[in-house]
Protein backbone atom coordinates (compact mmCIF):
# COMPACT_ATOMS: atom_id res chain seq x y z
CA UNK A 1 0.00 0.00 0.00
CA UNK A 2 0.98 3.17 -0.69
CA UNK A 3 1.56 5.74 2.21
CA UNK A 4 1.26 9.61 2.55
CA UNK A 5 1.56 12.26 4.79
CA UNK A 6 -0.86 15.00 4.21
CA UNK A 7 -3.89 14.92 2.20
CA UNK A 8 -2.42 16.99 -0.70
CA UNK A 9 -0.68 14.71 -3.15
CA UNK A 10 3.03 14.36 -1.93
CA UNK A 11 5.52 15.71 -4.39
CA UNK A 12 7.41 12.19 -4.56
CA UNK A 13 4.25 10.78 -5.60
CA UNK A 14 4.47 12.81 -8.88
CA UNK A 15 7.92 12.05 -9.48
CA UNK A 16 7.28 8.46 -9.01
CA UNK A 17 4.53 8.57 -11.44
CA UNK A 18 6.54 10.57 -14.32
CA UNK A 19 8.84 7.83 -13.75
CA UNK A 20 6.70 4.93 -14.49
CA UNK A 21 2.98 6.60 -15.47
CA UNK A 22 1.13 2.91 -14.28
CA UNK A 23 -0.11 4.03 -11.13
CA UNK A 24 -0.60 -0.10 -10.53
CA UNK A 25 3.12 -0.12 -10.88
CA UNK A 26 3.69 2.22 -8.12
CA UNK A 27 0.87 0.22 -6.30
CA UNK A 28 2.60 -3.13 -6.77
CA UNK A 29 6.69 -1.72 -5.46
CA UNK A 30 4.94 0.52 -2.43
CA UNK A 31 3.64 -1.88 0.30
CA UNK A 32 5.23 -0.25 3.43
CA UNK A 33 2.77 0.64 6.28
CA UNK A 34 5.44 4.20 6.61
CA UNK A 35 5.61 6.80 4.24
CA UNK A 36 7.07 6.02 1.75
CA UNK A 37 9.52 9.22 0.95
CA UNK A 38 10.55 9.87 4.11
CA UNK A 39 10.24 6.41 5.86
CA UNK A 40 8.60 7.91 9.18
CA UNK A 41 6.28 6.60 11.36
CA UNK A 42 3.90 9.53 11.79
CA UNK A 43 -0.24 8.79 11.17
CA UNK A 44 -0.27 8.14 7.38
CA UNK A 45 -3.39 8.36 4.67
CA UNK A 46 -3.41 5.57 2.32
CA UNK A 47 -3.35 6.09 -0.98
CA UNK A 48 -6.83 4.48 -1.67
CA UNK A 49 -8.45 7.43 0.41
CA UNK A 50 -6.95 9.85 -2.24
CA UNK A 51 -7.49 8.99 -5.72
CA UNK A 52 -10.59 9.31 -7.37
CA UNK A 53 -9.51 9.78 -10.71
CA UNK A 54 -10.45 6.50 -12.27
CA UNK A 55 -13.55 5.46 -10.91
CA UNK A 56 -15.54 8.89 -9.94
CA UNK A 57 -18.39 8.05 -12.93
CA UNK A 58 -20.33 5.67 -11.94
CA UNK A 59 -23.25 7.15 -10.29
CA UNK A 60 -23.46 10.63 -11.74
CA UNK A 61 -27.29 12.39 -13.33
CA UNK A 62 -28.04 11.41 -16.94
CA UNK A 63 -28.64 14.42 -18.66
CA UNK A 64 -32.69 13.98 -18.12
CA UNK A 65 -31.85 14.04 -14.32
CA UNK A 66 -32.32 10.24 -13.36
CA UNK A 67 -29.84 8.12 -11.88
CA UNK A 68 -29.13 5.18 -13.92
CA UNK A 69 -27.44 2.88 -11.58
CA UNK A 70 -29.69 3.17 -8.80
CA UNK A 71 -32.72 2.51 -11.54
CA UNK A 72 -31.00 -0.06 -12.35
CA UNK A 73 -30.62 -1.67 -8.99
CA UNK A 74 -34.42 -1.20 -8.20
CA UNK A 75 -34.57 -3.42 -11.59
CA UNK A 76 -32.53 -6.09 -10.06
CA UNK A 77 -35.17 -6.04 -6.93
CA UNK A 78 -38.39 -6.33 -9.46
CA UNK A 79 -37.14 -10.18 -10.70
CA UNK A 80 -35.98 -11.34 -7.04
CA UNK A 81 -37.95 -13.41 -4.61
CA UNK A 82 -40.63 -11.44 -3.51
CA UNK A 83 -41.05 -10.47 0.48
CA UNK A 84 -44.16 -9.16 2.15
CA UNK A 85 -44.85 -7.50 5.32
CA UNK A 86 -48.47 -7.13 6.92
CA UNK A 87 -48.86 -5.09 10.22
CA UNK A 88 -51.82 -6.45 12.59
CA UNK A 89 -52.78 -5.12 15.69
CA UNK A 90 -50.85 -7.88 18.01
CA UNK A 91 -48.04 -8.43 15.83
CA UNK A 92 -46.42 -8.26 12.40
CA UNK A 93 -45.21 -11.03 9.85
CA UNK A 94 -43.25 -11.39 7.32
CA UNK A 95 -43.22 -13.88 4.60
CA UNK A 96 -40.83 -14.46 1.97
CA UNK A 97 -40.45 -16.68 -1.43
CA UNK A 98 -38.24 -18.79 -1.09
CA UNK A 99 -36.62 -19.70 -4.32
CA UNK A 100 -33.19 -21.91 -3.81
CA UNK A 101 -35.15 -25.25 -3.69
CA UNK A 102 -33.12 -27.78 -5.36
CA UNK A 103 -33.09 -31.28 -4.28
CA UNK A 104 -29.56 -31.70 -3.88
CA UNK A 105 -28.86 -28.10 -1.77
CA UNK A 106 -27.84 -29.10 1.79
CA UNK A 107 -30.20 -27.53 4.46
CA UNK A 108 -28.14 -26.07 6.91
CA UNK A 109 -30.13 -23.29 7.74
CA UNK A 110 -33.69 -23.31 8.02
CA UNK A 111 -34.27 -19.83 7.11
CA UNK A 112 -32.46 -18.21 4.25
CA UNK A 113 -34.19 -14.93 4.00
CA UNK A 114 -35.53 -13.82 7.29
CA UNK A 115 -33.14 -12.35 9.60
CA UNK A 116 -32.82 -11.88 13.35
CA UNK A 117 -31.11 -8.65 14.11
CA UNK A 118 -31.41 -8.12 17.67
CA UNK A 119 -34.20 -8.79 20.14
CA UNK A 120 -36.47 -7.19 19.16
CA UNK A 121 -36.47 -6.80 15.35
CA UNK A 122 -36.39 -8.86 12.38
CA UNK A 123 -36.10 -8.50 8.35
CA UNK A 124 -36.70 -10.11 4.99
CA UNK A 125 -34.85 -9.57 2.10
CA UNK A 126 -35.29 -9.07 -1.73
CA UNK A 127 -32.27 -8.72 -4.30
CA UNK A 128 -28.76 -9.69 -4.74
CA UNK A 129 -27.63 -12.28 -1.90
CA UNK A 130 -25.04 -11.92 -1.18
CA UNK A 131 -25.10 -7.55 -1.17
CA UNK A 132 -27.68 -8.50 1.57
CA UNK A 133 -25.46 -10.61 3.68
CA UNK A 134 -23.37 -7.67 3.94
CA UNK A 135 -26.41 -4.93 4.67
CA UNK A 136 -27.63 -7.48 7.31
CA UNK A 137 -24.22 -8.24 9.05
CA UNK A 138 -24.35 -4.01 9.46
CA UNK A 139 -27.88 -3.90 10.54
CA UNK A 140 -26.39 -6.18 13.21
CA UNK A 141 -23.61 -3.77 13.88
CA UNK A 142 -25.93 -1.22 14.30
CA UNK A 143 -27.98 -2.80 16.50
CA UNK A 144 -25.15 -4.04 18.87
CA UNK A 145 -23.21 -0.60 18.68
CA UNK A 146 -26.56 1.10 20.09
CA UNK A 147 -26.85 -1.58 22.64
CA UNK A 148 -23.75 -1.18 24.07
CA UNK A 149 -24.00 2.50 24.34
CA UNK A 150 -27.44 2.71 25.98
CA UNK A 151 -28.30 -0.41 27.35
CA UNK A 152 -31.27 -0.53 25.29
CA UNK A 153 -32.51 -2.20 22.05
CA UNK A 154 -32.03 0.37 19.29
CA UNK A 155 -35.49 1.88 18.63
CA UNK A 156 -36.78 0.52 14.95
CA UNK A 157 -36.89 3.38 12.93
CA UNK A 158 -33.30 4.24 13.85
CA UNK A 159 -32.08 0.79 12.72
CA UNK A 160 -33.28 1.32 9.54
CA UNK A 161 -32.32 5.13 9.50
CA UNK A 162 -28.61 4.81 9.91
CA UNK A 163 -28.34 1.32 7.57
CA UNK A 164 -29.96 3.99 4.76
CA UNK A 165 -27.67 6.69 5.47
CA UNK A 166 -24.76 3.28 4.51
CA UNK A 167 -27.25 2.45 1.38
CA UNK A 168 -27.75 6.57 0.23
CA UNK A 169 -23.50 6.89 0.26
CA UNK A 170 -23.25 4.15 -1.87
CA UNK A 171 -25.39 6.00 -5.16
CA UNK A 172 -23.44 8.86 -4.35
CA UNK A 173 -19.61 8.42 -3.84
CA UNK A 174 -17.28 7.82 -6.65
CA UNK A 175 -16.63 3.71 -7.46
CA UNK A 176 -19.43 2.47 -5.75
CA UNK A 177 -22.52 0.31 -7.37
CA UNK A 178 -25.00 0.74 -4.97
CA UNK A 179 -26.75 -1.89 -2.45
CA UNK A 180 -29.21 -3.88 -5.09
CA UNK A 181 -31.36 -4.81 -1.77
CA UNK A 182 -34.56 -3.82 -0.83
CA UNK A 183 -35.53 -4.51 2.92
CA UNK A 184 -38.33 -5.24 5.19
CA UNK A 185 -37.96 -4.78 8.28
CA UNK A 186 -40.36 -5.55 11.41
CA UNK A 187 -39.93 -4.74 14.88
CA UNK A 188 -41.37 -3.71 18.46
CA UNK A 189 -39.92 -0.45 20.49
CA UNK A 190 -41.67 1.01 23.66
CA UNK A 191 -42.07 4.19 21.02
CA UNK A 192 -44.03 3.27 18.18
CA UNK A 193 -44.72 0.01 19.65
CA UNK A 194 -45.38 -2.93 16.46
CA UNK A 195 -43.94 -1.39 13.05
CA UNK A 196 -43.54 -2.70 9.54
CA UNK A 197 -40.63 -0.68 7.29
CA UNK A 198 -39.39 -0.94 3.63
CA UNK A 199 -36.08 0.56 2.39
CA UNK A 200 -34.91 0.86 -1.33
CA UNK A 201 -31.46 0.94 -3.04
CA UNK A 202 -31.90 4.55 -3.07
CA UNK A 203 -31.62 4.80 0.56
CA UNK A 204 -35.34 5.86 0.77
CA UNK A 205 -37.44 4.24 3.59
CA UNK A 206 -41.16 4.81 5.17
CA UNK A 207 -43.54 2.91 7.45
CA UNK A 208 -45.91 0.55 6.12
CA UNK A 209 -49.22 -1.11 7.78
CA UNK A 210 -48.73 -3.77 4.87
CA UNK A 211 -46.43 -3.99 1.42
CA UNK A 212 -44.86 -6.07 -0.84
CA UNK A 213 -40.87 -5.84 -2.34
CA UNK A 214 -39.68 -8.40 -5.27
CA UNK A 215 -40.67 -10.00 -8.45
CA UNK A 216 -44.78 -8.97 -9.14
CA UNK A 217 -45.07 -6.74 -5.94
CA UNK A 218 -46.97 -4.49 -7.74
CA UNK A 219 -49.82 -6.90 -8.08
CA UNK A 220 -49.29 -7.96 -4.51
CA UNK A 221 -49.18 -4.28 -3.13
CA UNK A 222 -52.63 -3.74 -4.93
CA UNK A 223 -54.40 -6.57 -3.63
CA UNK A 224 -53.23 -5.97 -0.28
CA UNK A 225 -54.59 -2.29 -0.45
CA UNK A 226 -57.95 -3.83 -1.29
CA UNK A 227 -58.00 -6.77 1.32
CA UNK A 228 -56.35 -5.00 4.36
CA UNK A 229 -58.56 -3.75 7.09
CA UNK A 230 -57.26 -1.12 9.01
CA UNK A 231 -57.01 -1.78 12.99
CA UNK A 232 -59.31 -4.80 12.76
CA UNK A 233 -56.65 -7.00 11.20
CA UNK A 234 -55.37 -9.66 13.98
CA UNK A 235 -51.94 -11.52 13.08
CA UNK A 236 -54.45 -14.39 12.40
CA UNK A 237 -55.84 -12.76 9.63
CA UNK A 238 -52.70 -11.43 8.51
CA UNK A 239 -51.30 -14.49 8.33
CA UNK A 240 -54.50 -16.16 6.13
CA UNK A 241 -53.56 -12.99 3.97
CA UNK A 242 -50.35 -13.49 3.32
CA UNK A 243 -50.71 -16.28 2.39
CA UNK A 244 -53.51 -15.42 0.04
CA UNK A 245 -52.01 -13.02 -2.00
CA UNK A 246 -48.60 -14.79 -2.23
CA UNK A 247 -50.71 -17.35 -3.33
CA UNK A 248 -51.98 -15.18 -5.92
CA UNK A 249 -49.33 -13.20 -7.32
CA UNK A 250 -46.44 -15.56 -7.41
CA UNK A 251 -46.00 -17.54 -10.87
CA UNK A 252 -46.25 -20.89 -9.83
CA UNK A 253 -49.38 -23.13 -9.81
CA UNK A 254 -49.05 -24.02 -6.21
CA UNK A 255 -47.60 -23.13 -3.02
CA UNK A 256 -45.85 -25.33 -0.84
CA UNK A 257 -44.08 -24.63 2.30
CA UNK A 258 -40.80 -25.05 1.08
CA UNK A 259 -41.07 -22.47 -1.42
CA UNK A 260 -43.03 -20.17 1.16
CA UNK A 261 -41.36 -19.02 4.70
CA UNK A 262 -43.28 -16.96 6.92
CA UNK A 263 -41.87 -15.18 10.32
CA UNK A 264 -43.80 -13.52 12.78
CA UNK A 265 -43.08 -11.13 15.68
CA UNK A 266 -45.07 -10.49 18.74
CA UNK A 267 -45.34 -9.66 22.39
CA UNK A 268 -45.66 -11.63 25.22
CA UNK A 269 -44.88 -11.39 28.95
CA UNK A 270 -43.26 -7.89 28.16
CA UNK A 271 -40.39 -9.23 26.12
CA UNK A 272 -40.73 -9.77 21.84
CA UNK A 273 -40.91 -12.90 20.46
CA UNK A 274 -39.54 -13.37 17.21
CA UNK A 275 -40.91 -16.79 15.41
CA UNK A 276 -39.87 -18.43 11.85
CA UNK A 277 -43.00 -20.61 11.51
CA UNK A 278 -42.10 -24.43 10.92
CA UNK A 279 -42.99 -26.47 8.04
CA UNK A 280 -46.56 -27.48 9.19
CA UNK A 281 -47.41 -24.66 9.99
CA UNK A 282 -47.14 -22.91 6.66
CA UNK A 283 -48.94 -25.97 5.27
CA UNK A 284 -51.54 -25.42 7.57
CA UNK A 285 -52.61 -21.74 6.55
CA UNK A 286 -51.84 -22.74 2.77
CA UNK A 287 -54.81 -25.76 3.19
CA UNK A 288 -57.05 -23.31 4.74
CA UNK A 289 -56.43 -20.94 1.77
CA UNK A 290 -56.92 -23.61 -0.86
CA UNK A 291 -60.11 -25.01 1.22
CA UNK A 292 -61.72 -21.43 0.95
CA UNK A 293 -60.83 -20.94 -2.88
CA UNK A 294 -62.37 -24.64 -3.81
CA UNK A 295 -65.73 -23.15 -1.43
CA UNK A 296 -65.87 -19.98 -3.35
CA UNK A 297 -65.83 -21.54 -6.79
CA UNK A 298 -67.92 -24.45 -6.17
CA UNK A 299 -70.61 -21.44 -5.01
CA UNK A 300 -69.36 -19.97 -7.97
CA UNK A 301 -70.00 -22.44 -10.59
CA UNK A 302 -73.24 -23.44 -8.71
CA UNK A 303 -74.77 -19.57 -9.20
CA UNK A 304 -73.73 -20.09 -12.75
CA UNK A 305 -76.02 -23.42 -12.52
CA UNK A 306 -78.70 -21.76 -11.30
CA UNK A 307 -78.52 -18.79 -14.01
CA UNK B 1 -14.74 18.81 49.87
CA UNK B 2 -18.47 18.80 48.23
CA UNK B 3 -22.08 17.24 48.64
CA UNK B 4 -24.14 15.85 46.82
CA UNK B 5 -27.45 13.69 47.98
CA UNK B 6 -30.07 12.29 46.61
CA UNK B 7 -33.76 10.34 48.09
CA UNK B 8 -35.83 8.46 45.41
CA UNK B 9 -39.47 8.29 46.72
CA UNK B 10 -43.08 6.65 45.94
CA UNK B 11 -42.97 8.57 42.74
CA UNK B 12 -40.22 11.22 42.91
CA UNK B 13 -37.13 12.01 43.43
CA UNK B 14 -35.40 14.63 45.77
CA UNK B 15 -31.56 15.77 45.37
CA UNK B 16 -29.60 17.90 46.74
CA UNK B 17 -26.38 20.10 46.03
CA UNK B 18 -24.22 22.40 47.97
CA UNK B 19 -23.70 25.62 46.49
CA UNK B 20 -19.83 26.28 46.96
CA UNK B 21 -17.86 26.83 44.57
CA UNK B 22 -13.89 26.38 46.10
CA UNK B 23 -10.38 26.69 45.51
CA UNK B 24 -8.06 25.52 47.62
CA UNK B 25 -8.68 26.98 51.22
CA UNK B 26 -10.45 30.30 49.32
CA UNK B 27 -14.22 30.08 49.00
CA UNK B 28 -15.10 32.12 45.31
CA UNK B 29 -18.51 31.61 45.79
CA UNK B 30 -21.90 30.33 47.62
CA UNK B 31 -24.15 30.18 45.07
CA UNK B 32 -22.98 28.06 42.84
CA UNK B 33 -25.41 25.53 40.04
CA UNK B 34 -24.39 22.26 40.37
CA UNK B 35 -27.72 20.98 38.89
CA UNK B 36 -27.44 20.46 34.81
CA UNK B 37 -30.69 19.85 33.32
CA UNK B 38 -29.89 16.83 30.76
CA UNK B 39 -34.00 16.63 29.80
CA UNK B 40 -37.48 17.85 30.74
CA UNK B 41 -37.35 14.84 32.86
CA UNK B 42 -33.49 14.14 33.91
CA UNK B 43 -31.37 15.72 36.07
CA UNK B 44 -27.42 15.74 36.18
CA UNK B 45 -25.77 16.30 39.43
CA UNK B 46 -22.33 16.65 38.91
CA UNK B 47 -18.63 17.93 41.32
CA UNK B 48 -15.47 17.04 41.23
CA UNK B 49 -12.31 18.79 39.37
CA UNK B 50 -13.97 22.67 38.72
CA UNK B 51 -13.91 22.75 34.71
CA UNK B 52 -14.33 19.32 34.26
CA UNK B 53 -17.56 19.14 35.82
CA UNK B 54 -19.17 21.75 33.65
CA UNK B 55 -17.20 20.90 30.46
CA UNK B 56 -18.89 16.84 30.68
CA UNK B 57 -22.11 17.94 31.91
CA UNK B 58 -23.12 20.38 29.38
CA UNK B 59 -20.98 17.71 26.39
CA UNK B 60 -23.40 15.09 27.91
CA UNK B 61 -26.44 17.32 27.81
CA UNK B 62 -25.85 18.33 24.56
CA UNK B 63 -25.86 15.31 23.28
CA UNK B 64 -29.05 13.98 24.60
CA UNK B 65 -30.54 16.98 23.21
CA UNK B 66 -29.26 16.22 20.09
CA UNK B 67 -31.03 12.97 20.35
CA UNK B 68 -33.93 14.02 21.10
CA UNK B 69 -33.76 16.55 17.68
CA UNK B 70 -32.42 13.83 15.84
CA UNK B 71 -35.94 11.18 16.80
CA UNK B 72 -38.39 13.29 18.24
CA UNK B 73 -38.46 11.50 21.41
CA UNK B 74 -35.99 11.47 24.68
CA UNK B 75 -33.67 9.11 25.96
CA UNK B 76 -34.97 6.96 28.91
CA UNK B 77 -33.01 7.78 31.95
CA UNK B 78 -31.65 4.63 32.40
CA UNK B 79 -30.55 5.25 28.29
CA UNK B 80 -29.09 8.41 29.22
CA UNK B 81 -27.43 7.15 32.38
CA UNK B 82 -25.52 4.35 30.57
CA UNK B 83 -25.10 6.95 27.65
CA UNK B 84 -23.00 9.08 30.38
CA UNK B 85 -21.26 6.34 31.67
CA UNK B 86 -20.08 4.54 28.29
CA UNK B 87 -18.78 8.38 27.56
CA UNK B 88 -17.25 9.08 30.69
CA UNK B 89 -15.51 5.19 30.83
CA UNK B 90 -14.10 6.21 27.12
CA UNK B 91 -12.62 9.12 28.34
CA UNK B 92 -11.16 7.65 31.23
CA UNK B 93 -9.32 4.92 29.16
CA UNK B 94 -8.26 8.50 26.74
CA UNK B 95 -5.42 11.49 27.51
CA UNK B 96 -7.90 13.49 28.52
CA UNK B 97 -9.76 11.76 31.19
CA UNK B 98 -12.63 13.78 33.76
CA UNK B 99 -12.62 13.92 37.00
CA UNK B 100 -15.96 14.00 37.94
CA UNK B 101 -18.77 12.63 40.51
CA UNK B 102 -22.17 12.50 39.42
CA UNK B 103 -25.87 12.11 40.76
CA UNK B 104 -28.59 11.59 37.98
CA UNK B 105 -32.14 11.60 39.05
CA UNK B 106 -34.81 10.90 36.50
CA UNK B 107 -38.44 10.03 35.93
CA UNK B 108 -39.58 7.26 33.02
CA UNK B 109 -43.27 7.65 32.41
CA UNK B 110 -43.12 3.43 32.34
CA UNK B 111 -40.54 2.49 34.96
CA UNK B 112 -40.91 5.63 37.19
CA UNK B 113 -38.59 7.66 39.53
CA UNK B 114 -34.99 6.00 39.54
CA UNK B 115 -31.65 7.61 40.74
CA UNK B 116 -28.09 6.46 39.53
CA UNK B 117 -24.88 6.93 41.28
CA UNK B 118 -21.49 7.52 39.58
CA UNK B 119 -18.10 7.88 40.21
CA UNK B 120 -15.14 9.45 37.87
CA UNK B 121 -14.26 5.51 37.19
CA UNK B 122 -17.62 5.56 35.83
CA UNK B 123 -19.07 2.92 38.44
CA UNK B 124 -22.33 3.33 37.44
CA UNK B 125 -25.59 2.10 39.98
CA UNK B 126 -29.28 2.09 40.04
CA UNK B 127 -29.77 2.82 43.82
CA UNK B 128 -32.89 4.42 46.41
CA UNK B 129 -30.44 6.47 47.72
CA UNK B 130 -26.96 8.01 47.12
CA UNK B 131 -24.78 10.75 48.20
CA UNK B 132 -21.01 11.73 46.83
CA UNK B 133 -18.30 13.48 48.83
CA UNK B 134 -16.86 13.54 52.30
CA UNK B 135 -20.61 14.25 53.48
CA UNK B 136 -21.13 10.98 52.38
CA UNK B 137 -19.79 9.42 54.93
CA UNK B 138 -22.01 11.05 57.66
CA UNK B 139 -24.59 10.76 56.03
CA UNK B 140 -25.01 6.83 54.76
CA UNK B 141 -25.66 6.09 58.10
CA UNK B 142 -28.50 8.81 58.75
CA UNK B 143 -30.22 7.51 55.74
CA UNK B 144 -30.01 3.67 56.00
CA UNK B 145 -31.64 3.68 59.38
CA UNK B 146 -34.33 6.30 58.07
CA UNK B 147 -35.16 5.08 54.92
CA UNK B 148 -37.59 3.22 53.54
CA UNK B 149 -39.55 1.99 50.32
CA UNK B 150 -42.58 4.50 49.30
CA UNK B 151 -41.01 7.86 50.71
CA UNK B 152 -43.79 10.39 50.88
CA UNK B 153 -42.22 13.68 49.84
CA UNK B 154 -42.71 15.33 53.46
CA UNK B 155 -40.80 12.13 54.99
CA UNK B 156 -38.11 12.48 52.37
CA UNK B 157 -37.57 16.24 53.01
CA UNK B 158 -37.66 15.11 56.96
CA UNK B 159 -34.24 12.65 56.08
CA UNK B 160 -32.88 15.34 53.69
CA UNK B 161 -33.02 17.83 56.46
CA UNK B 162 -31.85 15.76 58.95
CA UNK B 163 -28.52 14.50 56.95
CA UNK B 164 -27.61 18.26 55.94
CA UNK B 165 -27.72 18.82 59.82
CA UNK B 166 -25.57 15.47 60.34
CA UNK B 167 -23.21 17.30 58.12
CA UNK B 168 -23.21 20.48 59.57
CA UNK B 169 -22.59 18.83 63.25
CA UNK B 170 -19.60 16.80 62.29
CA UNK B 171 -17.70 17.29 59.19
CA UNK B 172 -15.32 20.07 59.72
CA UNK B 173 -15.52 22.13 56.18
CA UNK B 174 -18.75 24.40 56.10
CA UNK B 175 -21.70 24.48 53.87
CA UNK B 176 -23.97 26.90 54.38
CA UNK B 177 -26.67 26.21 52.18
CA UNK B 178 -27.82 23.79 49.45
CA UNK B 179 -30.14 23.59 46.48
CA UNK B 180 -33.00 21.33 46.45
CA UNK B 181 -35.30 19.52 43.75
CA UNK B 182 -37.72 16.90 42.94
CA UNK B 183 -38.20 15.27 39.80
CA UNK B 184 -41.60 13.29 39.44
CA UNK B 185 -44.13 12.68 36.06
CA UNK B 186 -44.38 16.41 35.75
CA UNK B 187 -40.43 17.36 35.42
CA UNK B 188 -37.78 19.34 37.29
CA UNK B 189 -39.00 21.46 40.16
CA UNK B 190 -37.17 23.57 42.28
CA UNK B 191 -37.91 23.75 45.93
CA UNK B 192 -36.40 26.53 48.55
CA UNK B 193 -32.58 26.42 49.33
CA UNK B 194 -31.90 24.50 52.39
CA UNK B 195 -29.98 25.68 55.08
CA UNK B 196 -28.96 23.31 57.68
CA UNK B 197 -29.63 23.95 61.59
CA UNK B 198 -26.16 25.74 63.08
CA UNK B 199 -24.22 22.86 65.23
CA UNK B 200 -24.22 25.51 68.30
Amino acid sequence: MLYFHCTTVHPHYFLQENWNSDPRFIFLICHADLCCCCYSHRPVIPLSKMSRRYDSRTTIFSPEGRLYQVEYAMEAIGHAGTSLGILASDGVLLAAERRNTHKLLDEVVFSDKIYKLNDDMACSVSGITSDANVLTNELRVIAQRHLLQYQESIPCEQLVSILCDTKQFYTQAGGKRPFGVSILYMGWDKHYGFQLYQSDPSGNYGGWKATCIGNNSAAAVSMLKQEYKEGETKLTDALALAVKVLSKTLDMTKVTPEKLEIATLTRENNKTKIRILPADEVQKYITEFEAETAKAEAEKKKKEEKK
Amino acid sequence: MEFLIGIQGADFVLVAADMTAARSVFLLKHDQDKMFKLSDKLLMLCVGESGDTVQFAEYIQKNIQLYKIRNGYELSPKAAANFTRKNLADFLRSRTPYMVNMLMAGHDDQDGPSLFYMDYLAALQQVPYAAHGYGSFFTMSVIDRLYKRGLTREEAQGILQKCLDEVQRRFIINLPMFQVRIIDKDGVHDLPNLRPKPAV
